[in-house]
This record gives C-alpha cells, sequence and structure tokens, in this order.
C-alpha cells in the first residue's frame, strides 16, 4: 500500500506533488536546522572564541530575509497547492481507454457495498475494475461518515448518509490493491478493509457475466438487512435488482441504518452506560 | 421488572449496577487504584491535620500564583492518565498484527477517544493556562490578575471537567467517537451509551472554566499593567498570553454552541447534526473546526511566548527582532481563524475552496518561520547556558521545524488526498503538538519552577528527562510517519497488513523511551524536593532574568510586589539590574503603605462541587439531581455576589517586614555581579 507505489495517474500525480512539496521545503528546512545547532554550539557560554554581541537584537536586513524566506517558499508552495487542487480535483473524471464505468459505493456499518449499475451487479467487500478505463465513484453512506481510500490509486473522498460525493480515479496495472476504510465509524471499522483486482479489460465482461449469475438478489428487502450492524467475513456478490437501488439509499427513501441493537433488560450484557429502558 | 427497580430507575435515570464494568478488569483496576490513590492522600491530609492548612492556602486561594501551581499539578496528574492511555494504544497496535490484540474494540475506542480528549482539554491547556496565570501577572508587575475570584471559578470548573473524564473509568463508559465525537456517530441512534455525555459535559464544564480564564487573562493584559509597561515594552510571554487568550474568547464560545447542538440532539431530540430530519453533519465538521483550529494556536502560542523567555535568558541577550515577533504573533491569531477547511479538503468541495483554504494554511508558516529565525537570531551573539530549559527550546526549534514541514505538506490538497486521516496526519500532529507545546510546558516548568517554589530542580535528572523524551519522541513518531506513507489509516484496533507491523513495534519501543523520560522527570521533582535547601535560591532571580517576575523574592510574596515597578524599556528588570536602581537599592529605606489584597474565597469550589453533582445527575439523567446542582451553583454565585468584604488589608509594617529580606538578598546578587 506504499503511497510512493502508485498504480494509476491520480496516484502518480498525487505522489509527486507530495515528494516535491518535501523536497522544496527541505531546501529551507536542512539548513535551519543545521544553524540552528551551529549556532547553539558556537555560541555556549564556554566558547571563548565567539564573540559575545549583546547588542545585536535587531537588523532591518536580517528582519526582511527572514520575512522573505518562508513568504517566497509559501508562494511557491502556494502555486503547487492551486494547480495541483484544479488539475486533481476529485470530481474532474480521468480519461481512460475503453468505456468508462460507473461505481456505485456505499459505506456501511461495517462493510463496502459497490454497485455497478449499468452492469446490474453489486458485490461487498471486493471491487473489481478494469485496467486501464475510466471509473467513475458516487459515494455515500448507510449511516454514519466514512471515507473510500485506495492509497495506491489515489485521492480519498468522504461518503456521507443523504449525500452523493464524488471521485474518478483509473487503475493502470492488472493486479490486486487494497483499499480501506479513512474514517473511524465504530467497533467493526477495522474490517473494513477490501480488495481491489484490477483486471484486464477483456476479462471484465467476463467477470460481469458470472457474476450477473449469483444467485443472491439485491433489492431494497435484503440491502436492509445486508446494512444491519455487523462485519463480513464472505465476499458476496448480487445480481442488481433495480439500478435506482444507490439514488434510494443517497435521497433517503430507504431510511439510515439502524445503530447498535438495544438489547432487552432480559438478555443484557453487563456493558457499561447502554440504556436499556 | 421487579417494583424496587422501578424505583431505583426512577431517582437515578439511568445509573444502575450494570454501570459498574466488573467484566472489563483492565478500567475497573486502574479506576480502583486512582481511588485507593486519591482516598490514601485524603487519610494523610486529614490525619497528618493538613486539611486546613489546604483549605486556607490552596483550595480557597484567589491568589494567582496558587490558582496557577494547582492548573500545572492537574495537567501533571492528567498527563500521566493520558500517557497511560497512549502506552496502551501502542501495545494494542503492535501486537494486533492478524489478532485481536488484548484490547476489544468497545475498549480500544473509549481509550483513544479518551486519550485524546484529555491530552488535549486536561494537560495541554490547564498546563500553559497554569503558567500564564503564574507568571504574567509578574511580568506585568501586578499584585494578581483582575478577576481573582473568578479565576479559582475557572480552575476548579476546569478540574470538574477532568474529574468527570477520570469517572467514567469506573461509572459507565467513555465516548468511542474519537476525541471530537463526530456525528452521526455520537447521535443517539449510532452510540446510545453514556460515553458521549460524559464527553459532552465534562468540555461543557470545562469549557465554561477556559473561558472565564480567557476573559480574565485578556483583561489582566489589558487593563493591569504597572506602571510604564506600555504594549511596547510587555515581555513576548505577555503578548502570546494575550493573543492565545483573544483566540479562547473569539473559539470556546464555538465549541460550547455547537456540543449543545449535539447535546440538544441527544437529550430532546432536536436534528442539528442527525442523518434524518435535515440534520447536517457538515454543518459539525466546520464549527467543531472553526473552534479546533484556533485551539492548536490556544497551546502554542503560550509555548512560543516560553521559548521566547527562555531562548532570551539563556543567550544572554535581548529577543532578536521584538517588534516582528509581536506582528507575527498577532499575525498568528488573526490567521488562525481561516484555516478550518484545511481539516477536510477530503470531503468534496471544489478546487477553488480546497486551494484557498490551502494557501491560507500556509501563509501561517510565514509567521512562524519567522519566529524560529528570530529565536536563531537571539542565539547568534549570545553567550548560551545549556540548562534544562534551554535544552527543551533547542530541542523544540528543531523538532518543530520537521512538524512545520509535514503540516505544510498536508496543507497542499493533492498530498491531503493520500495522507488524510492517516498515520502520517497522527505523527504531524503529535509531531507540533509534543514538540511544541509539551517541550514549551516543560520548558517554562523547569524555568520558573524555581520561582513558584524558591528552590532549583536538579538538573541531573532534568538534563536525562530531556534527552529521553527527545529521543523517544523520533522512535516512536517516525514510525508512524513511516505507516502513514505506507497507507495506515489512525484509529484501527487491529490489522492484517504486514509491512505496518514493524513500524508498530518500533513505536511500541519509542513509547518505552518517552515513558522514562516520563519517571526522569518526576525523579527529578523527587530529588529536588528532597535536596531543596541544597538547590534554595534565595535571590529571586536564580537564571539572570530579564523580566519582571525575576525582581521579586523566590517564592513571591502574596502582594508579588512591595511597590509597583516603574518600567522604562523592554527587559524590564535586566535595565534594573544594569543601572541597580531596582526596588530602591540606592535609596534609604522607602515608605511603605498598607497593601489591599482580594480574600479567600470558596466560591470556586462550592461552585465546582455543585457543577460535578450537575454535570454527574445530567449524563445520567438524573433530573431531581440536575435541579439540586444547578440551584447550588446558582445560589453560590448569589451569596458571592452579594458579600460585604472582598479585601483584606496587610500593613504596612508587615509588607516593610517583608520586603528588607527580599531587598537584602538583591543587594548581595547585585554587589556580587558588580565584584565579578
Amino acid at each position: 500500500m506504499n503511497l510512493l507505489d502508485p498504480q494509476g495517474p491520480v496516484a502518480a500525480a498525487n505522489s509527486t506533488i507530495l515528494v516535491d512539496s518535501v523536497f522544496i521545503m527541505l531546501a529551507i528546512v536542512v539548513p535551519t536546522i543545521f544553524a540552528i545547532l551551529a549556532f547553539a554550539f558556537w555560541f555556549r557560554a564556554s566558547n571563548t572564541k565567539a564573540r559575545y554581541q549583546p547588542d545585536f537584537v535587531y537588523s532591518g536586513r536580517v528582519e526582511m530575509v527572514v520575512w522573505a524566506i518562508p513568504a517566497l517558499t509559501v508562494i511557491l508552495l502556494g502555486g503547487v497547492a492551486w494547480i495541483g487542487s484544479h488539475k486533481l480535483d476529485p470530481a474532474v473524471p480521468v480519461p481512460g481507454t475503453g468505456s468508462p464505468v460507473r461505481i456505485q459505493a456505499v459505506s456501511l456499518d461495517w462493510k463496502w457495498l459497490f454497485i455497478y449499475p449499468d452492469q446490474r451487479i453489486a458485490t461487498v467487500n471486493t471491487l473489481t475494475v478494469p485496467a486501464g478505463a475510466e471509473l467513475n465513484f458516487q459515494l455515500t453512506s448507510s449511516s454514519v461518515m466514512n471515507v473510500f481510500f485506495i492509497p495506491q490509486l489515489g485521492s480519498m473522498i468522504y461518503s456521507m448518509n443523504g449525500m452523493v460525493t464524488r471521485l474518478n480515479l483509473r487503475a493502470d496495472n492488472e493486479g490486486k490493491l487494497q483499499g480501506l476504510a479513512a474514517h473511524f465509524s465504530g467497533d467493526g471499522f477495522p474490517d473494513m478493509m477490501f480488495d481491489v483486482n484490477v483486471i484486464s479489460p477483456l476479462a471484465f465482461p467476463d467477470w460481469v457475466a458470472n457474476t450477473a449469475k449469483s444467485g443472491a438478489v439485491l433489492n431494497e428487502e435484503s440491502y436492509k438487512k445486508l446494512m444491519q450492524q455487523g462485519i463480513e467475513r464472505g465476499r458476496p456478490t448480487y445480481r442488481l435488482d433495480d439500478p435506482r437501488l444507490f439514488d434510494l439509499i443517497a435521497t433517503q427513501h430507504i431510511p439510515p441504518g439502524p445503530g447498535p441493537e438495544l438489547i432487552s433488560d432480559a438478555g443484557r450484557p453487563h456493558s457499561g452506560g447502554h440504556d436499556a429502558r | 421488572m421487579p417494583a424496587g427497580r422501578t424505583v431505583e430507575g426512577t431517582m437515578l435515570g439511568k445509573l444502575d449496577w450494570s454501570a459498574i464494568p466488573f467484566e472489563q478488569p483492565i478500567p475497573l483496576i486502574a479506576g480502583g487504584v486512582v481511588l485507593v490513590g486519591i482516598l490514601a492522600v485524603l487519610i494523610w491530609v486529614v490525619v497528618k491535620g493538613h486539611l486546613p492548612y489546604l483549605w486556607h492556602e490552596w483550595i480557597t486561594s484567589v491568589d494567582h500564583k496558587r490558582i496557577g501551581v494547582m492548573y500545572i499539578l492537574l495537567a501533571s496528574v492528567m498527563l500521566l492518565r493520558g500517557g497511560s492511555d497512549a502506552i496502551m494504544m501502542r501495545i494494542q497496535q503492535a501486537i494486533a498484527y492478524q489478532s485481536q490484540g488484548y484490547l476489544p474494540p468497545e475498549h480500544y475506542n473509549q481509550i483513544f477517544s479518551a486519550h485524546g480528549t484529555i491530552m488535549i482539554f486536561f494537560v495541554a491547556m490547564p498546563f500553559v493556562i497554569g503558567l500564564m496565570n503564574l507568571i504574567v501577572p509578574l511580568q506585568l508587575g501586578v499584585r494578581d490578575v483582575a478577576f481573582p475570584t473568578l479565576n479559582s471559578v475557572g480552575f476548579w470548573l476546569t478540574a470538574t471537567g477532568a474529574l468527570l473524564v477520570n469517572l467514567s473509568l469506573v461509572i459507565g463508559e467513555f465516548a468511542r467517537t474519537g476525541w471530537l465525537a463526530f456525528p452521526p456517530l455520537s447521535e443517539l441512534s449510532y452510540s446510545p451509551g453514556v460515553g458521549v455525555d460524559y464527553y459532552a459535559w465534562s468540555l461543557q464544564i470545562s469549557g465554561v472554566g477556559t473561558l472565564v480564564a480567557g476573559v480574565n487573562l485578556v483583561t489582566t493584559v489589558l487593563k493591569l499593567r504597572t506602571k510604564g509597561m506600555n504594549y511596547l515594552r510587555m515581555p513576548m510571554f505577555c503578548w502570546t498570553t494575550l493573543a492565545s487568550n483573544l483566540l479562547i474568547v473569539a473559539a470556546f464560545p464555538i465549541l460550547t454552541a455547537t456540543l449543545a447542538m449535539l447535546l440538544l440532539d441527544r437529550y430532546l431530540g432536536f436534528h442539528f447534526f442527525t442523518n434524518e430530519a435535515g440534520g447536517n453533519v457538515m454543518m459539525f465538521m466546520n464549527l467543531i473546526w472553526a473552534w479546533g483550529h484556533p485551539e492548536v494556536y490556544i497551546l502554542v502560542l503560550p509555548a512560543f511566548g516560553i521559548f521566547s523567555e527562555v531562548v532570551s535568558t539563556f543567550s544572554g541577550k535581548a529577543l532578536f527582532g521584538y517588534r516582528s515577533m509581536v506582528l507575527a504573533t498577532m499575525a498568528i491569531c488573526v490567521i488562525a481563524f481561516m484555516v478550518w477547511l484545511h481539516h477536510f479538503f477530503t470531503m468534496g468541495a471544489g478546487p477553488d475552496v480546497n486551494a484557498i483554504f490551502g494557501i491560507a494554511s500556509m501563509i501561517i508558516a510565514v509567521p512562524t518561520g519567522v519566529k524560529i529565525y528570530n529565536w536563531l537570531f537571539t542565539m547568534y551573539g549570545g553567550r548560551i547556558r545549556f540548562t534544562t530549559p534551554m535544552l527543551w527550546a533547542v530541542g523544540f526549534m528543531v523538532t518543530f521545524i520537521i512538524g512545520g514541514l509535514t503540516g505544510v505538506l498536508v496543507a497542499v490538497p493533492p498530498a491531503d488526498f493520500m495522507l488524510h486521516n492517516s498515520m502520517f496526519l497522527v505523527a504531524h500532529f503529535h509531531n507540533v503538538i509534543i514538540g511544541g507545546v509539551l517541550f514549551g510546558a516543560f520548558a517554562g516548568f523547569e524555568y520558573w519552577f524555581p520561582k513558584a517554589f524558591g528552590f532549583r530542580l536538579d538538573e541531573r535528572w532534568g538534563k536525562l528527562a530531556f534527552w529521553f523524551t527527545f529521543t523517544g519522541f523520533y522512535v516512536t513518531f517516525v514510525p508512524l510517519y513511516v505507516a502513514g506513507m505506507l497507507g495506515m489509516t489512525r484509529r484501527l484496533q487491529h490489522y492484517d497488513v504486514a509491512e505496518w507491523r514493524p513500524w508498530m513495534i518500533v513505536a511500541a519501543i519509542g513509547m518505552a523511551v518517552l515513558s522514562i523520560g516520563v519517571i526522569c522527570q518526576i525523579m527529578q521533582l523527587v530529588v529536588s524536593i528532597r535536596n531543596r535547601e541544597a538547590l534554595r535560591d534565595r535571590t529571586g532571580d536564580p537564571w539572570d532574568g530579564r523580566s519582571l517576575e525575576w525582581a521579586t523574592s523566590s517564592p513571591p510574596p502574596v502582594f508579588n510586589f512591595a511597590f509597583h515597578p516603574d518600567v522604562r524599556g523592554e527587559d524590564a528588570y535586566w535595565d534594573m539590574k544594569l543601572s541597580a536602581q531596582q526596588q530602591s537599592l540606592d535609596h534609604e529605606e522607602p515608605e511603605y503603605h498598607d497593601i489591599e489584597m482580594p480574600r479567600n474565597s470558596p466560591t470556586g469550589f462550592v461552585c465546582a462541587f455543585f457543577a460535578t453533582i450537575m454535570g454527574f445527575a445530567l449524563i445520567w439523567h438524573i433530573w431531581w439531581m440536575v435541579i439540586l446542582g444547578g440551584i447550588g451553583a446558582f445560589a453560590t454565585f448569589v451569596v458571592f455576589a452579594w458579600r460585604d468584604h472582598d479585601e483584606y488589608v496587610i500593613p504596612a509594617a508587615e509588607v516593610a517586614a517583608i520586603d528588607r529580606v527580599n531587598l537584602e538578598e538583591r543587594r548581595n546578587l547585585v554587589s556580587m555581579a558588580g565584584a565579578i
């Protein structure tokens, strides 16, 4: 999951900016640290060779330089930030080969649901995408906030209930990557890591066809079961019943996922502070 | 349901025996140990007959120095609690590779939430407020803060918040939402327990205390300065205190309002931040960071002030570029309010918004960089004495630059798109808060301890503490930077990624080194108290200081100064020493006058007592007790407001007796300096 080993153009651009910014800053940080240590050492009280200048407390030239150095650095980096923010706006499509793939990701408690509306299929905790294709993500959440992040593909974006956020990526090389949830969402949060399979564009239609043969169907009913709090160890796949399911979730036609079940008084474990009444 | 249960249920709200976590041994044992400790101290105090002393000299004291010391004591105790949480987290992440570790999620999640809450609100805040309380009136050459009794109220309300947070260890649970309790996770539907209520009410009550402290210190700096102490003659620490407290006054009401809205959601079914009925979680994000980002500067500005004093004193020079420093401080104060959005670049704002807030955030680095260079040039041409406070200062300068670098890096939106919420970010903010605020607090502690207690701290243990903490910091947090670059996100109770593991183990080792640093710090205190006669400082000026706090005895008399000092320039006391005019040394016996000082008042303590009851009752929905606590706190204020006498007089003869001793020591000091 090394950020400096990008597998797509977005991650490559992000990490280039990251590395460039570090080097721009190191150009002034390293000499400054060196100067601090050198001055501290040379002007130690026991060094009789150092000249004591108690009246050196103001110098217009020095002041100009010390304001100018950080200001110039920030102007340079500000340019990087301005251009970078516009070039790498997550909402802007990343052109690729073949037809774009639309993916609608929903963060659930505590798993990821990936809906492929055009292919009429859906998967849980596995994201399969063709290499080189433009990937358009739409994100929402069934309950609490979360963040969708595939480190080696780049930019992360929040998912929030009742809202749709957009993210565009492209995976250039076939292989297995890992994605993760990057905003704490409760007890099952660490189990929200997911596999990303980048397969050849030729194999993608076969994969879609195989998945569509899946016995399980994702509709409002089975979605409501899926959104109950719990960890999903398997990698279930679904045939999508209604391609508008994502919109129903995002517009809250399907109400937000419930929180923890309140266990009745009789069967209540000794768990601190839960209101049972 | 048995009848008895119902009665108990209504009388005690949500509280019943299930609130005590019998099945979780760790918090119970920890709570038990704390409880036994507190009981042991209480019994010792009562048996030894120290209770009247504590009550008259400390608990009801309105002396800013005493209150400052109590703030620092509170912060130190809570540092141990927050540090234990940190140790537990580091151990968990070191062993929870492909396993559950030793902490289940419901416990681990409470620990990281409590760690953040405690370290910010009950360690960093009281530590810097304590130092400001202790030193600022002395530096300004005045006898007390503007509102002495309110000052005491502020401290005790902060202590109430700390008490409630610790109470959650044994009764109920703490929030499992992270230290900022983001909704909708913190809403009733997803966090039905009392954890979030403990969090919110603790912060509401201590937040009132902080606001009061802020109002008090702003007024003190603006209105109470000794003769000739105009703004551009104030020591740097007073300037940073002013900036920091202006931020408190402007930002803390935002926190209070935000948490109030969250509480309205949870208690009365409002929909400010819920998923349903038009609630808006992004509003919470904006509001909490509109407080949260200034909060960072509330903490770090006083630390900058401390370093300015320390670097200048131990370099034997006035601060380089004083006016530039003042300008930089006030620039940070203003810009701090314009950058909050950088905490959520990844929420989907447009490129213009992201870029503007990114650039605004970088602009703060300019005045901060200027400060670093001005300290650098203060050292240039100096005669640097490497005492413990100076070691902390140099350690800070190096560490803070690195934290600044990573900070500017995450202010570049495309870089933040990869680093948001990652371990890299965790490493960054620990880099600036430990390297900036904590190092500053320790430097201030070492530097001003002789002023507060009249003896120095042991240098050998102090230097050991510095080197262990400094090394431990890097061994702990450099691995977290690396883990962040490997894609690791924060708050993971367990993980299956092999490449993260070695870094978590190194970080745990670093934590052990850091802990040795803390132990050295405790040893330093113990050793110094035992050797206090050898370390005694009778001059009141052990470091060859430059500002007015060193012009009076250590510890200072309750009235601080027998005469209001007359300030003729920057570095007031240094000038006095140079011209040997200080405190009428060249005169015959001066004519002393009676001094009026504020009376001690139990208002703060009593008010906090009722606030504790009210807070606890609110958390557990025990409504009769809420009313009781509310009436009690209000009645306390009414009684205070209708008081007849609030001052007492120290007769001139007593002032003279105290001051003569001080003058004698000071004459020796000056004549010795003259001889050299």
